[in-house]
Protein backbone atom coordinates (compact mmCIF):
# COMPACT_ATOMS: atom_id res chain seq x y z
CA UNK A 1 0.00 0.00 0.00
CA UNK A 2 2.78 2.53 0.81
CA UNK A 3 3.99 2.12 -3.02
CA UNK A 4 0.22 3.08 -3.80
CA UNK A 5 -0.05 6.13 -1.34
CA UNK A 6 3.09 6.89 -2.14
CA UNK A 7 2.32 6.87 -6.27
CA UNK A 8 -1.38 8.94 -5.31
CA UNK A 9 0.75 11.73 -2.52
CA UNK A 10 3.16 12.58 -5.15
CA UNK A 11 -0.13 12.50 -7.36
CA UNK A 12 -1.57 15.10 -5.61
CA UNK A 13 1.50 17.37 -5.12
CA UNK A 14 2.35 16.99 -9.20
CA UNK A 15 -1.09 18.52 -9.55
CA UNK A 16 -1.14 21.47 -7.48
CA UNK A 17 2.15 22.05 -8.44
CA UNK A 18 1.36 22.21 -12.51
CA UNK A 19 -2.11 23.94 -11.19
CA UNK A 20 -0.03 27.26 -9.21
CA UNK A 21 2.63 27.32 -11.65
CA UNK A 22 0.27 27.32 -14.80
CA UNK A 23 -2.03 29.87 -13.50
CA UNK A 24 -0.27 32.63 -13.83
CA UNK A 25 -1.06 31.66 -17.47
CA UNK A 26 -4.45 32.36 -17.43
CA UNK A 27 -4.41 36.00 -15.30
CA UNK A 28 -2.34 38.76 -15.38
CA UNK A 29 -4.70 41.40 -13.35
CA UNK A 30 -2.55 42.58 -10.08
CA UNK A 31 -5.94 42.06 -8.06
CA UNK A 32 -5.87 38.40 -9.52
CA UNK A 33 -2.36 37.74 -8.34
CA UNK A 34 -3.47 39.40 -4.93
CA UNK A 35 -6.72 36.82 -4.56
CA UNK A 36 -4.40 34.02 -5.78
CA UNK A 37 -1.59 34.64 -3.12
CA UNK A 38 -3.98 35.47 -0.53
CA UNK A 39 -5.48 31.76 -1.13
CA UNK A 40 -2.26 29.95 -1.18
CA UNK A 41 -0.98 31.21 1.72
CA UNK A 42 -4.57 31.01 3.91
CA UNK A 43 -4.46 27.25 1.88
CA UNK A 44 -1.31 26.46 3.74
CA UNK A 45 -2.74 27.43 7.00
CA UNK A 46 -5.88 24.85 6.60
CA UNK A 47 -3.31 21.94 5.30
CA UNK A 48 -2.11 22.70 8.68
CA UNK A 49 -5.37 22.92 10.96
CA UNK A 50 -6.29 19.57 8.67
CA UNK A 51 -3.65 17.45 10.35
CA UNK A 52 -5.29 18.07 13.72
CA UNK A 53 -8.89 18.02 12.11
CA UNK A 54 -9.07 15.50 9.46
CA UNK A 55 -6.46 13.33 10.51
CA UNK A 56 -6.19 13.11 13.89
CA UNK A 57 -9.60 14.13 14.96
CA UNK A 58 -9.35 16.89 17.26
CA UNK A 59 -11.26 20.01 16.61
CA UNK A 60 -9.80 23.82 17.22
CA UNK A 61 -12.25 26.68 16.96
CA UNK A 62 -9.32 28.60 17.77
CA UNK A 63 -7.29 28.33 15.09
CA UNK A 64 -7.37 31.78 13.56
CA UNK A 65 -5.70 32.83 17.31
CA UNK A 66 -2.55 31.14 16.26
CA UNK A 67 -2.52 33.18 12.57
CA UNK A 68 -2.77 36.21 14.20
CA UNK A 69 -0.48 35.61 17.05
CA UNK A 70 2.01 34.78 14.15
CA UNK A 71 1.36 37.78 11.82
CA UNK A 72 1.60 40.54 15.15
CA UNK A 73 4.53 39.15 16.54
CA UNK A 74 6.11 39.48 13.01
CA UNK A 75 4.76 42.46 12.51
CA UNK A 76 5.60 43.98 15.85
CA UNK A 77 9.54 42.53 15.82
CA UNK A 78 10.05 43.89 12.13
CA UNK A 79 8.17 47.02 11.85
CA UNK A 80 9.21 48.48 16.10
CA UNK A 81 12.01 46.84 16.70
CA UNK A 82 13.48 46.24 13.18
CA UNK A 83 14.32 42.41 13.16
CA UNK A 84 14.13 41.15 10.09
CA UNK A 85 11.44 38.70 8.42
CA UNK A 86 12.87 35.22 8.91
CA UNK A 87 13.63 35.14 12.63
CA UNK A 88 10.61 37.19 13.23
CA UNK A 89 8.57 34.03 11.89
CA UNK A 90 10.81 31.44 13.43
CA UNK A 91 10.79 32.86 16.66
CA UNK A 92 7.16 33.92 16.15
CA UNK A 93 6.58 29.98 15.43
CA UNK A 94 8.32 28.90 18.16
CA UNK A 95 6.46 31.14 20.43
CA UNK A 96 2.83 29.84 19.14
CA UNK A 97 3.98 26.06 19.35
CA UNK A 98 4.75 26.76 23.42
CA UNK A 99 1.90 28.59 23.37
CA UNK A 100 -0.14 25.72 21.88
CA UNK A 101 1.71 22.99 23.20
CA UNK A 102 1.17 24.88 27.08
CA UNK A 103 -2.52 24.77 26.23
CA UNK A 104 -3.33 22.09 24.70
CA UNK A 105 -1.76 19.56 27.44
CA UNK A 106 -4.52 20.49 29.34
CA UNK A 107 -7.10 20.91 26.79
CA UNK A 108 -6.37 17.92 24.46
CA UNK A 109 -7.96 15.89 27.44
CA UNK A 110 -11.52 17.17 26.94
CA UNK A 111 -13.47 15.75 23.92
CA UNK A 112 -16.14 16.63 21.30
CA UNK A 113 -18.19 19.69 22.42
CA UNK A 114 -15.83 20.62 25.56
CA UNK A 115 -12.58 20.82 23.09
CA UNK A 116 -14.69 23.20 20.97
CA UNK A 117 -15.84 25.27 23.80
CA UNK A 118 -11.45 25.27 25.20
CA UNK A 119 -10.50 25.89 21.53
CA UNK A 120 -12.72 28.85 20.84
CA UNK A 121 -11.78 30.07 24.48
CA UNK A 122 -8.38 30.26 24.04
CA UNK A 123 -8.92 32.30 20.07
CA UNK A 124 -10.76 34.80 21.74
CA UNK A 125 -8.90 35.53 24.24
CA UNK A 126 -5.90 35.90 21.63
CA UNK A 127 -8.34 38.45 19.79
CA UNK A 128 -9.47 40.12 22.63
CA UNK A 129 -5.51 40.38 23.92
CA UNK A 130 -4.89 42.35 19.95
CA UNK A 131 -7.68 44.47 20.67
CA UNK A 132 -7.05 45.92 23.42
CA UNK A 133 -3.00 46.04 23.27
CA UNK A 134 -2.94 49.37 21.56
CA UNK A 135 0.50 50.47 22.83
CA UNK A 136 2.04 46.91 20.69
CA UNK A 137 -0.69 46.46 17.94
CA UNK A 138 -2.61 49.58 17.58
CA UNK A 139 -5.76 47.76 18.32
CA UNK A 140 -8.51 47.80 16.16
CA UNK A 141 -6.75 50.04 13.56
CA UNK A 142 -4.46 47.38 13.09
CA UNK A 143 -1.04 48.20 12.06
CA UNK A 144 1.59 48.57 9.16
CA UNK A 145 3.68 45.37 8.16
CA UNK A 146 7.23 45.89 6.44
CA UNK A 147 7.69 43.81 3.04
CA UNK A 148 9.03 40.22 3.63
CA UNK A 149 12.74 40.55 3.25
CA UNK A 150 15.64 37.66 3.38
CA UNK A 151 18.97 38.89 3.76
CA UNK A 152 18.47 42.85 2.71
CA UNK A 153 16.35 41.50 -0.98
CA UNK A 154 13.21 42.40 -0.25
CA UNK A 155 9.80 41.02 -1.27
CA UNK A 156 7.18 43.49 -2.45
CA UNK A 157 4.24 43.91 -4.07
CA UNK A 158 5.37 46.92 -5.75
CA UNK A 159 8.58 45.35 -6.40
CA UNK A 160 10.42 44.55 -9.85
CA UNK A 161 12.19 41.21 -10.14
CA UNK A 162 13.70 38.59 -12.70
CA UNK A 163 13.69 35.00 -13.07
CA UNK A 164 15.39 33.22 -15.00
CA UNK A 165 16.03 36.36 -17.12
CA UNK A 166 11.96 37.21 -17.26
CA UNK A 167 11.37 40.37 -15.87
CA UNK A 168 8.55 39.51 -13.38
CA UNK A 169 5.90 41.89 -11.30
CA UNK A 170 6.54 42.21 -7.51
CA UNK A 171 2.38 40.28 -8.01
CA UNK A 172 3.86 37.85 -9.10
CA UNK A 173 6.66 37.45 -7.54
CA UNK A 174 4.28 37.19 -4.35
CA UNK A 175 2.23 34.99 -5.81
CA UNK A 176 5.16 32.45 -6.76
CA UNK A 177 6.36 32.47 -3.49
CA UNK A 178 3.18 31.71 -1.92
CA UNK A 179 2.56 28.71 -4.14
CA UNK A 180 6.02 27.45 -3.32
CA UNK A 181 5.84 27.66 -0.05
CA UNK A 182 1.91 25.61 -0.50
CA UNK A 183 3.63 23.27 -1.83
CA UNK A 184 6.24 22.98 0.60
CA UNK A 185 3.21 23.08 3.25
CA UNK A 186 1.48 19.84 1.91
CA UNK A 187 4.78 18.22 0.77
CA UNK A 188 5.68 18.33 4.64
CA UNK A 189 1.98 17.78 5.40
CA UNK A 190 1.84 14.37 3.50
CA UNK A 191 5.40 13.16 5.34
CA UNK A 192 4.23 13.58 8.45
CA UNK A 193 1.07 11.60 7.26
CA UNK A 194 2.69 8.84 5.69
CA UNK A 195 4.79 7.82 9.09
CA UNK A 196 4.97 6.01 12.46
CA UNK A 197 3.72 9.14 13.70
CA UNK A 198 1.58 9.81 11.06
CA UNK A 199 -0.10 6.56 11.78
CA UNK A 200 -0.21 7.53 15.37
CA UNK A 201 -2.07 10.62 14.65
CA UNK A 202 -5.13 8.70 12.42
CA UNK A 203 -5.00 5.62 15.29
CA UNK A 204 -6.20 8.66 17.78
CA UNK A 205 -9.21 9.40 15.32
CA UNK A 206 -9.88 5.90 14.34
CA UNK A 207 -9.62 4.21 17.65
CA UNK A 208 -8.03 5.59 20.55
CA UNK A 209 -7.79 2.67 22.52
CA UNK A 210 -6.59 0.53 20.30
CA UNK A 211 -3.96 3.11 19.36
CA UNK A 212 -3.04 2.97 23.66
CA UNK A 213 -2.86 -0.60 23.71
CA UNK A 214 -0.26 -0.64 21.04
CA UNK A 215 1.81 1.62 22.95
CA UNK A 216 0.94 4.59 21.33
CA UNK A 217 0.65 7.92 24.17
CA UNK A 218 -2.72 9.63 22.72
CA UNK A 219 -2.20 12.35 25.01
CA UNK A 220 1.86 12.85 23.31
CA UNK A 221 0.65 12.64 19.86
CA UNK A 222 -2.23 14.95 20.48
CA UNK A 223 -0.26 17.42 21.67
CA UNK A 224 2.05 17.03 18.99
CA UNK A 225 -0.38 17.57 16.18
CA UNK A 226 -1.82 20.49 17.80
CA UNK A 227 1.46 22.00 18.12
CA UNK A 228 2.30 21.29 14.47
CA UNK A 229 -0.72 22.45 13.16
CA UNK A 230 -0.67 25.71 15.40
CA UNK A 231 2.85 26.63 14.02
CA UNK A 232 1.32 26.07 10.24
CA UNK A 233 -1.25 28.92 10.93
CA UNK A 234 1.45 30.95 12.84
CA UNK A 235 4.07 30.81 9.68
CA UNK A 236 0.88 31.22 7.37
CA UNK A 237 -0.21 34.17 8.86
CA UNK A 238 3.52 35.82 9.31
CA UNK A 239 3.31 35.48 5.29
CA UNK A 240 -0.11 36.47 5.25
CA UNK A 241 0.39 39.88 7.17
CA UNK A 242 3.77 40.78 5.44
CA UNK A 243 2.09 40.32 1.85
CA UNK A 244 -1.28 42.65 2.99
CA UNK A 245 1.22 45.10 4.22
CA UNK A 246 -1.08 45.93 7.01
CA UNK A 247 -3.15 43.12 9.63
CA UNK A 248 -5.91 43.83 11.75
CA UNK A 249 -7.20 41.95 14.57
CA UNK A 250 -9.77 40.53 12.36
CA UNK A 251 -7.43 37.66 11.53
CA UNK A 252 -6.88 36.49 14.46
CA UNK A 253 -11.40 36.87 14.75
CA UNK A 254 -14.10 33.98 15.89
CA UNK A 255 -15.20 34.31 12.16
CA UNK A 256 -12.03 33.77 10.53
CA UNK A 257 -11.70 30.61 12.85
CA UNK A 258 -15.03 29.24 11.51
CA UNK A 259 -14.00 30.34 7.93
CA UNK A 260 -10.86 28.04 7.99
CA UNK A 261 -12.57 24.81 10.26
CA UNK A 262 -15.24 25.57 6.94
CA UNK A 263 -12.31 24.89 4.22
CA UNK A 264 -11.50 21.95 5.84
CA UNK A 265 -15.04 20.27 5.48
CA UNK A 266 -15.97 21.59 3.04
CA UNK A 267 -13.25 20.38 0.72
CA UNK A 268 -12.73 17.02 2.36
CA UNK A 269 -11.77 16.44 6.04
CA UNK A 270 -8.53 13.90 6.11
CA UNK A 271 -7.89 14.88 2.11
CA UNK A 272 -4.61 17.49 2.00
CA UNK A 273 -5.55 18.64 -1.40
CA UNK A 274 -9.31 18.75 -0.80
CA UNK A 275 -9.14 21.21 1.85
CA UNK A 276 -6.98 23.33 -0.53
CA UNK A 277 -9.86 23.05 -3.14
CA UNK A 278 -11.93 24.06 0.27
CA UNK A 279 -9.86 27.52 0.66
CA UNK A 280 -10.07 28.12 -2.84
CA UNK A 281 -13.85 27.53 -3.05
CA UNK A 282 -14.47 29.91 0.33
CA UNK A 283 -11.95 32.54 -0.66
CA UNK A 284 -13.76 32.66 -3.65
CA UNK A 285 -16.84 32.99 -3.27
CA UNK A 286 -17.43 36.28 -1.60
CA UNK A 287 -15.75 37.93 -4.65
CA UNK A 288 -18.66 36.82 -6.92
CA UNK A 289 -21.05 37.49 -3.91
CA UNK A 290 -19.99 40.62 -3.35
CA UNK A 291 -23.38 42.10 -3.03
CA UNK A 292 -24.00 39.57 -0.09
CA UNK A 293 -21.58 40.25 2.11
CA UNK A 294 -23.39 41.20 4.87
CA UNK A 295 -24.60 37.66 4.60
CA UNK A 296 -21.06 35.68 4.70
CA UNK A 297 -21.12 34.39 8.06
CA UNK A 298 -24.50 33.37 7.14
CA UNK A 299 -23.56 31.16 3.94
CA UNK A 300 -20.58 29.79 5.45
CA UNK A 301 -22.72 28.17 7.88
CA UNK A 302 -25.28 27.12 5.25
CA UNK A 303 -22.58 25.67 3.09
CA UNK A 304 -21.07 24.16 6.59
CA UNK A 305 -24.58 22.55 7.21
CA UNK A 306 -25.16 21.26 4.10
CA UNK A 307 -22.11 19.57 3.22
CA UNK A 308 -22.18 18.18 6.42
CA UNK A 309 -25.48 16.48 6.43
CA UNK A 310 -24.91 15.75 1.72
CA UNK A 311 -21.43 15.17 2.05
CA UNK A 312 -19.57 14.40 5.24
CA UNK A 313 -16.51 13.19 3.53
CA UNK A 314 -16.27 16.86 1.50
CA UNK A 315 -16.06 17.62 -2.04
CA UNK A 316 -13.26 15.99 -2.74
CA UNK A 317 -13.41 12.62 -1.82
CA UNK A 318 -17.27 12.19 -2.63
CA UNK A 319 -16.15 13.53 -6.27
CA UNK A 320 -13.50 10.76 -6.17
CA UNK A 321 -15.78 8.23 -4.70
CA UNK A 322 -18.59 8.89 -7.31
CA UNK A 323 -15.71 8.79 -10.23
CA UNK A 324 -14.72 5.43 -8.93
CA UNK A 325 -18.46 4.31 -8.72
CA UNK A 326 -18.88 5.28 -12.45
CA UNK A 327 -15.29 4.12 -13.84
CA UNK A 328 -16.23 0.52 -11.78
CA UNK A 329 -19.79 0.53 -13.02
CA UNK A 330 -18.52 1.24 -16.77
CA UNK A 331 -15.76 -1.80 -16.51
CA UNK A 332 -18.31 -3.93 -14.74
CA UNK A 333 -20.50 -3.27 -18.28
CA UNK A 334 -17.75 -4.25 -20.53
CA UNK A 335 -17.47 -7.53 -18.75
CA UNK B 1 8.95 -20.89 37.40
CA UNK B 2 7.78 -17.45 38.00
CA UNK B 3 4.86 -16.36 37.09
CA UNK B 4 4.87 -13.77 33.84
CA UNK B 5 1.03 -12.41 35.30
CA UNK B 6 -0.03 -11.85 38.63
CA UNK B 7 -2.83 -11.00 40.05
CA UNK B 8 -3.37 -10.71 43.93
CA UNK B 9 -6.77 -9.80 45.85
CA UNK B 10 -8.07 -7.81 42.61
CA UNK B 11 -11.57 -6.18 42.90
CA UNK B 12 -13.21 -3.88 41.47
CA UNK B 13 -16.64 -2.11 42.32
CA UNK B 14 -18.91 0.17 39.67
CA UNK B 15 -20.90 2.22 42.24
CA UNK B 16 -22.40 -0.47 44.23
CA UNK B 17 -21.91 -3.37 41.94
CA UNK B 18 -19.30 -5.89 42.22
CA UNK B 19 -17.98 -6.98 38.87
CA UNK B 20 -14.37 -8.40 40.08
CA UNK B 21 -14.33 -9.78 43.54
CA UNK B 22 -11.03 -10.44 45.40
CA UNK B 23 -9.56 -12.35 42.42
CA UNK B 24 -6.12 -13.69 42.60
CA UNK B 25 -4.81 -16.06 40.01
CA UNK B 26 -1.09 -16.33 38.23
CA UNK B 27 -0.22 -17.19 34.65
CA UNK B 28 3.20 -18.97 34.08
CA UNK B 29 5.03 -17.75 30.78
CA UNK B 30 3.96 -19.70 27.82
CA UNK B 31 0.58 -20.85 29.13
CA UNK B 32 -2.77 -20.62 27.16
CA UNK B 33 -5.01 -19.05 29.99
CA UNK B 34 -8.13 -19.06 29.92
CA UNK B 35 -10.83 -17.61 31.69
CA UNK B 36 -13.85 -18.29 31.48
CA UNK B 37 -17.64 -17.82 33.38
CA UNK B 38 -21.73 -17.35 32.68
CA UNK B 39 -22.42 -13.74 30.79
CA UNK B 40 -21.72 -10.80 33.59
CA UNK B 41 -19.32 -13.02 35.42
CA UNK B 42 -16.51 -10.45 35.08
CA UNK B 43 -14.37 -11.82 32.46
CA UNK B 44 -13.98 -8.78 29.86
CA UNK B 45 -13.98 -6.16 33.32
CA UNK B 46 -10.85 -8.65 34.62
CA UNK B 47 -9.37 -7.90 31.23
CA UNK B 48 -9.63 -4.06 31.19
CA UNK B 49 -8.02 -3.88 34.67
CA UNK B 50 -5.16 -6.26 33.72
CA UNK B 51 -4.54 -4.10 30.68
CA UNK B 52 -4.99 -0.89 32.98
CA UNK B 53 -8.16 0.46 31.15
CA UNK B 54 -9.93 0.06 34.77
CA UNK B 55 -8.26 1.20 37.97
CA UNK B 56 -8.65 -1.09 40.42
CA UNK B 57 -10.63 -0.57 43.59
CA UNK B 58 -8.06 -2.45 45.00
CA UNK B 59 -5.77 -5.08 44.67
CA UNK B 60 -2.94 -5.20 42.12
CA UNK B 61 -1.28 -7.15 39.14
CA UNK B 62 1.97 -7.79 38.34
CA UNK B 63 3.41 -8.45 35.20
CA UNK B 64 7.02 -10.02 35.36
CA UNK B 65 7.43 -8.84 39.23
CA UNK B 66 6.16 -5.72 38.58
CA UNK B 67 3.29 -3.97 40.06
CA UNK B 68 1.50 -3.11 37.10
CA UNK B 69 -1.98 -1.51 38.32
CA UNK B 70 -1.20 2.33 37.93
CA UNK B 71 -0.05 2.31 34.20
CA UNK B 72 -1.99 3.29 31.06
CA UNK B 73 -2.37 1.10 28.32
CA UNK B 74 0.80 2.03 26.76
CA UNK B 75 3.05 1.94 29.41
CA UNK B 76 1.96 -1.62 29.44
CA UNK B 77 2.67 -2.31 25.69
CA UNK B 78 6.31 -1.20 26.32
CA UNK B 79 6.04 -3.49 29.18
CA UNK B 80 5.21 -6.50 26.63
CA UNK B 81 1.75 -6.71 26.90
CA UNK B 82 -1.12 -6.49 24.13
CA UNK B 83 -4.63 -7.15 23.66
CA UNK B 84 -7.64 -7.67 21.51
CA UNK B 85 -11.28 -6.31 21.75
CA UNK B 86 -14.64 -8.29 22.18
CA UNK B 87 -16.01 -4.97 20.71
CA UNK B 88 -13.21 -4.87 18.23
CA UNK B 89 -11.24 -1.45 18.36
CA UNK B 90 -9.89 -1.52 14.95
CA UNK B 91 -8.88 2.36 12.65
CA UNK B 92 -11.55 2.72 10.03
CA UNK B 93 -9.81 5.58 8.82
CA UNK B 94 -6.70 3.19 7.56
CA UNK B 95 -5.91 0.30 5.93
CA UNK B 96 -5.67 -3.15 6.97
CA UNK B 97 -1.86 -3.02 6.42
CA UNK B 98 -1.56 -0.09 8.23
CA UNK B 99 -3.41 -1.49 11.31
CA UNK B 100 -1.04 -4.03 11.94
CA UNK B 101 1.92 -1.59 11.50
CA UNK B 102 0.55 0.64 14.08
CA UNK B 103 0.68 -2.11 16.21
CA UNK B 104 4.93 -2.13 15.11
CA UNK B 105 4.91 1.58 16.84
CA UNK B 106 6.96 0.96 19.83
CA UNK B 107 9.26 -1.00 17.85
CA UNK B 108 10.00 1.98 14.97
CA UNK B 109 11.62 4.87 16.45
CA UNK B 110 10.97 7.87 14.57
CA UNK B 111 11.32 11.75 15.42
CA UNK B 112 9.81 15.05 13.41
CA UNK B 113 12.40 15.83 11.35
CA UNK B 114 13.48 12.51 9.39
CA UNK B 115 9.46 12.36 9.13
CA UNK B 116 8.82 15.71 7.82
CA UNK B 117 11.26 15.55 5.60
CA UNK B 118 11.09 11.49 4.82
CA UNK B 119 14.58 11.25 5.46
CA UNK B 120 16.22 7.71 3.98
CA UNK B 121 16.20 6.24 7.78
CA UNK B 122 12.38 6.94 7.92
CA UNK B 123 11.78 5.43 4.89
CA UNK B 124 13.92 1.79 6.05
CA UNK B 125 11.93 1.57 8.97
CA UNK B 126 8.53 2.05 7.22
CA UNK B 127 9.76 -0.50 4.28
CA UNK B 128 10.73 -3.49 7.40
CA UNK B 129 7.56 -2.60 9.24
CA UNK B 130 5.51 -3.12 6.44
CA UNK B 131 7.30 -6.54 5.59
CA UNK B 132 6.73 -7.67 9.17
CA UNK B 133 2.96 -6.90 8.66
CA UNK B 134 2.40 -8.54 5.83
CA UNK B 135 4.10 -11.57 7.19
CA UNK B 136 2.00 -11.31 10.18
CA UNK B 137 -1.68 -10.55 8.05
CA UNK B 138 -0.16 -13.85 6.17
CA UNK B 139 0.56 -15.49 9.74
CA UNK B 140 -3.14 -15.04 10.84
CA UNK B 141 -4.65 -16.01 7.70
CA UNK B 142 -5.72 -12.13 6.31
CA UNK B 143 -2.73 -12.14 4.14
CA UNK B 144 -4.70 -11.48 0.94
CA UNK B 145 -6.54 -7.85 2.33
CA UNK B 146 -3.40 -6.25 2.73
CA UNK B 147 -4.14 -2.92 1.14
CA UNK B 148 -7.81 -3.13 1.64
CA UNK B 149 -9.54 -0.50 3.53
CA UNK B 150 -10.68 -1.81 7.02
CA UNK B 151 -13.77 -0.70 6.57
CA UNK B 152 -14.54 -2.72 3.55
CA UNK B 153 -13.24 -6.01 5.30
CA UNK B 154 -15.97 -8.92 6.76
CA UNK B 155 -16.22 -9.08 10.58
CA UNK B 156 -14.31 -12.47 10.84
CA UNK B 157 -11.04 -10.94 8.90
CA UNK B 158 -11.06 -7.61 11.35
CA UNK B 159 -11.07 -10.27 14.24
CA UNK B 160 -7.89 -11.67 12.61
CA UNK B 161 -6.61 -8.47 12.15
CA UNK B 162 -7.13 -7.45 15.65
CA UNK B 163 -4.70 -10.67 16.78
CA UNK B 164 -2.14 -9.28 13.72
CA UNK B 165 -1.80 -5.58 15.39
CA UNK B 166 -1.19 -7.30 18.91
CA UNK B 167 1.39 -9.57 17.49
CA UNK B 168 2.75 -6.77 15.27
CA UNK B 169 3.81 -5.40 18.91
CA UNK B 170 6.08 -8.02 19.94
CA UNK B 171 4.40 -9.31 22.98
CA UNK B 172 5.02 -11.55 26.10
CA UNK B 173 1.58 -11.93 26.90
CA UNK B 174 -1.22 -11.57 24.76
CA UNK B 175 -4.86 -11.22 26.27
CA UNK B 176 -7.81 -12.25 23.47
CA UNK B 177 -11.15 -10.92 24.65
CA UNK B 178 -13.46 -13.28 22.72
CA UNK B 179 -11.91 -14.18 19.49
CA UNK B 180 -13.91 -16.73 18.68
CA UNK B 181 -17.52 -14.51 19.10
CA UNK B 182 -19.17 -14.26 15.94
CA UNK B 183 -17.36 -16.64 14.05
CA UNK B 184 -18.82 -19.71 12.53
CA UNK B 185 -17.31 -23.79 13.01
CA UNK B 186 -14.87 -23.30 10.30
CA UNK B 187 -13.65 -19.95 10.72
CA UNK B 188 -13.43 -21.05 14.97
CA UNK B 189 -11.23 -24.13 14.13
CA UNK B 190 -8.65 -21.58 12.36
CA UNK B 191 -8.80 -19.75 15.39
CA UNK B 192 -8.01 -22.36 17.41
CA UNK B 193 -5.01 -23.04 15.12
CA UNK B 194 -4.01 -19.59 15.19
CA UNK B 195 -3.63 -19.80 18.72
CA UNK B 196 -1.68 -22.61 19.13
CA UNK B 197 0.48 -21.49 16.42
CA UNK B 198 1.21 -18.35 18.33
CA UNK B 199 1.70 -19.96 22.06
CA UNK B 200 4.20 -22.50 19.95
CA UNK B 201 5.92 -18.79 19.66
CA UNK B 202 6.33 -18.79 23.51
CA UNK B 203 3.81 -16.18 23.70
CA UNK B 204 2.12 -16.63 26.56
CA UNK B 205 -1.73 -16.02 25.79
CA UNK B 206 -4.71 -15.30 28.07
CA UNK B 207 -8.20 -15.88 26.63
CA UNK B 208 -11.84 -14.60 27.15
CA UNK B 209 -14.18 -17.17 25.62
CA UNK B 210 -17.58 -18.78 25.31
CA UNK B 211 -17.03 -21.48 23.18
CA UNK B 212 -15.91 -24.49 25.65
CA UNK B 213 -14.94 -26.91 22.86
CA UNK B 214 -12.38 -24.19 21.93
CA UNK B 215 -11.13 -23.23 25.11
CA UNK B 216 -10.98 -27.13 26.49
CA UNK B 217 -9.23 -27.49 23.80
CA UNK B 218 -5.99 -25.29 23.92
CA UNK B 219 -6.05 -24.08 27.56
CA UNK B 220 -3.27 -25.49 30.28
CA UNK B 221 -5.00 -23.99 32.74
CA UNK B 222 -8.80 -22.12 33.25
CA UNK B 223 -10.38 -19.70 35.64
CA UNK B 224 -13.76 -19.54 36.02
CA UNK B 225 -15.77 -16.70 37.23
CA UNK B 226 -18.91 -16.38 38.79
CA UNK B 227 -20.86 -13.13 39.97
CA UNK B 228 -17.36 -11.97 39.91
CA UNK B 229 -15.52 -14.09 42.63
CA UNK B 230 -13.27 -17.48 41.27
CA UNK B 231 -15.95 -19.80 41.19
CA UNK B 232 -12.74 -22.68 40.23
CA UNK B 233 -9.68 -22.82 38.79
CA UNK B 234 -6.85 -25.70 37.45
CA UNK B 235 -6.62 -27.67 34.47
CA UNK B 236 -9.42 -28.41 31.70
CA UNK B 237 -10.12 -31.50 33.44
CA UNK B 238 -10.19 -30.80 37.05
CA UNK B 239 -12.71 -27.70 35.79
CA UNK B 240 -15.14 -30.10 33.80
CA UNK B 241 -14.87 -32.58 36.79
CA UNK B 242 -15.63 -29.66 39.29
CA UNK B 243 -19.14 -29.61 40.56
CA UNK B 244 -19.55 -26.04 41.29
CA UNK B 245 -18.85 -25.48 37.97
CA UNK B 246 -21.37 -28.05 36.37
CA UNK B 247 -23.85 -26.22 38.46
CA UNK B 248 -22.97 -22.64 37.80
CA UNK B 249 -22.78 -23.21 34.08
CA UNK B 250 -26.43 -25.92 33.74
CA UNK B 251 -27.95 -24.01 36.98
CA UNK B 252 -28.50 -26.95 39.32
Amino acid sequence: MMAQFSRFRLKGLVFLAIVVFALPLFISNPFHYGLATQIALIAGAVVGLNLLVGFAGQISLGHAGFFGVGAYFSAIMTSNYGWSAIPALVVGAIGVAIIAWAVGRPILRLKGHYLSMATLAVGFIIAIILNNERELTGGPDGMPMPAFDVFGWELSVFGQYSLFGMDISGDLAWYLFAGVILLAAVWLAQNLIDSPIGRALRSVHGSEVAASVVGVNTAKYKSLVFVISAVYASVMGALYGHFQGFITPSIASFDFSILLITMVVLGGMGSTIGVIIGAVVLELLPQVLADFQEMEMMLFGLILMLTMIFMPKGLLPTAANYLNKRRSKSAGGDA
Amino acid sequence: MTALVEVNNLSKAFGGVHAVEDVSFSVDAGQVYSVIGPNGAGKTTLFNLITGLYTPTSGEVKLNGESIAKLQPNDLAERGMCRTFQQMQICMNMTAIENVMLGRHLTLKSNLLTTLFRLPSLTRGEKAAREKAAELMEFVGCGEYLDTEASAMSYGALKRLEIARALAAEPKVVLLDEPAAGLNAVETAALEELIRKIAEQGITVMLVEHDMKLVMGISDRLLVLNYGRVLAEGTPEQIRANPDVIAAYLGG
